[in-house]
């Protein structure tokens, strides 16, 4: 499997307080991957590092090219980020969310994108005029991963998409982007609390205590293993 | 004062003079809503960078001996090209501190602009010729000032392609993401100080739009702007600060309002009020909206999360 994002020793930091210290992992293309970690292990700000959102030492690859400047710049690169806490434009309408997920386009085919859209999350076809502000919060963050598609996306980074919403929400959520990861080879680096879900829908997984790369390995074998049991599956 | 017989045509001159007012007003405060969105302050300057804006017009038509139009376009460019610059250089470094930084900054911005004005061309009153002339349209016993009938086509114009922008263009779509959630903009790939500097360029035109529409009825003059800032101050504020058809209903409802107080006090009504009053009362439209209803006749109130 190629290669798509390398992080390499990445550091980096809020102020005085040191979020990650040492973090390497790959990302390979067509992969789902896992960051599991308990809270202020720095799983976020991994995916912050990535898109440029917070200031970061270290060195962070995309197909071979390293990636410097700030978020403007990393979704020129072709990462989509899904902030914790969905990441919907609330005042502004579902279809105007879903134009911005293709602002960096140029080609003239964001109309059918947005019908590809509206094929995964039939409801967005007949609410595309509503503020988003006013949907479900299971609504957004159907609508948070569909504004990433929009930008026809090399690598998407989710953060925390199950936080908050009902379990049948979050189930249909993931099965979504099971679908997308095998229909169309979709590339997903995912944080997320619920380790059971994370190590169902992921191949591998890293494990981050205290802004370094813990344990890393295969999802299945993760599973079994006795420290990832106990910590984060609960049993 | 002796009450006089109703005369309709004397109202409809009154309304359309307010409208014509209130179209400027509302110009004005579409630039303070479009920076108070963005940036989060008022700025002060923007009375006094229409009043630059205005000299400027001017200048090229009586030192230049360009015909108005061409002048006028040009004045718009150069207004527009300013407004960025100084998101650039004087708005940027203080952005993102505290907001009495930035009104700060404003404030000095105004009595730079008000300043360089004088110097540059004294503080003498000068006459900025009105591109619809001096004539006056008849319609019926209707008797008005072609400037007003004028200011209001313009004004309907300016907001109507301002509208088109924000609503049906790529950039205007990015203007409104950046302006309320900046962050999220930037995930998507928006360069959000360029957008902020877009807005800044933005609110300076409709400025210029507004200082050279007002010279031809006041006088152009250093301190011209001073109380049409006041009137936009009030007209943003009853419309909502944060709310572009808030302005500029607010900027009509003001206009027409102070006009007809005009009109009733020399019918009997309201025998006390004289245009004197008139900025006293947008004062007390400011005070009374923020005491009543903070948000404005088109603001959405504002929800704090606990």
């Amino acid at each position: 499997m190629r290669t798509l994002l390398e992080l390499d020793s990445v550091a980096a930091r809020y102020g005085p307080v040191q979020a990650l210290r040492d973090v390497s992992l790959t990302v390979g293309e067509g992969e789902v991957v896992a960051v599991l970690g308990a809270n202020g292990a720095g799983k976020t700000t991994t995916l912050r590092a990535i898109s440029g959102t917070v200031s970061r030492s270290g060195s962070i690859e995309l197909d071979g090219q390293l990636l410097k400047g700030g978020p403007e710049a990393a979704a020129r690169a072709g990462i989509a980020h899904v902030p914790e806490g969905r990441g919907t434009f609330v005042d502004l309408t579902v279809v105007e969310n879903l134009k911005l997920g293709a602002y960096t386009r140029r080609d003239r085919q964001v109309k059918r994108d947005i019908q590809r859209i509206e094929a995964y999350f039939p409801w967005i076809a007949e609410r595309g005029g509503q503020r988003a502000g006013t949907l479900s919060g299971g609504e957004q963050q159907m609508l948070a991963l569909g504004r990433a598609l929009m930008s026809r996306p090399r690598l998407l980074l989710l953060d925390e998409p199950s936080l908050g919403l009902a379990p049948l929400v979050v189930r249909e959520f993931f099965r979504t982007v099971r679908e997308l990861n095998e229909k169309e080879g979709l590339t997903v680096l995912l944080v997320e609390q619920d380790a059971r879900i994370a190590l169902s829908i992921s191949s591998r997984a890293y494990v981050l205590e205290v802004g370094r790369v813990a344990l890393a390995g295969a999802s299945d074998e993760l599973r079994e293993n006795e420290g990832v049991r106990r910590s984060y599956l609960g049993y | 004062m002796i009450a006089a017989e109703f005369d309709f045509a004397y109202l409809m001159q009154q309304i359309v003079s307010g409208l014509a007012a209130g179209g400027i007003y509302a110009l004005l405060a579409l630039a303070l809503v479009i920076i108070h969105r963005s940036t989060g302050v008022i700025n002060f300057a923007q009375g006094e960078m229409a009043t630059l804006s205005a000299y400027i017009c001017w200048a090229l038509i009586a030192s230049h001996g360009w015909a108005y139009w061409p002048a006028f376009v040009a004045t718009l460019v150069l207004s527009f090209a300013g407004g960025i610059a100084v998101h650039r250089v004087v708005i940027r470094p203080v952005e993102g501190g505290s907001v009495l930084r930035i009104v700060i900054v404003t404030i000095g911005l105004l009595i730079a602009i008000n300043g360089f004005v004088i110097w540059q061309w004294s503080g003498e009153p000068q006459q900025l010729e009105s591109p619809f002339g001096t004539n006056v349209v008849t319609i019926g016993d209707v008797v008005v000032l072609s400037h007003y009938i004028g200011t209001i086509a313009v004004a309907v114009a300016i907001v109507l392609l301002l509208w088109l922008l924000f609503r049906f263009t790529k950039v205007g779509l990015a203007l409104r993401a950046a302006a309320v959630n900046p962050d999220e903009a930037r995930l998507v790939g928006v360069r959000v100080t360029w957008m902020l500097a877009l807005g800044w360029g933005l609110a300076a035109t409709l400025g210029a739009v507004a200082g050279v529409m007002t010279a031809p009825i006041v006088g152009l003059d250093p301190n011209m702007m001073a109380a049409v800032l006041i009137y936009a101050f009030a007209a943003a504020v009853l419309g909502g600060i944060d709310s572009p058809m808030g302005a500029v209903v607010g900027g009509l409802l003001l206009g027409v309002i102070l006009s007809l107080l005009t009109y009733m006090s020399q019918y009997g009504a309201f025998d006390w009020y004289s245009e004197e009053l008139s900025l006293p009362i947008a004062l007390l439209v400011i005070l009374v909206v923020l005491l009543v209803k903070p948000s404005g006749l088109f603001g959405k109130p504002e929800v704090k999360r606990v």
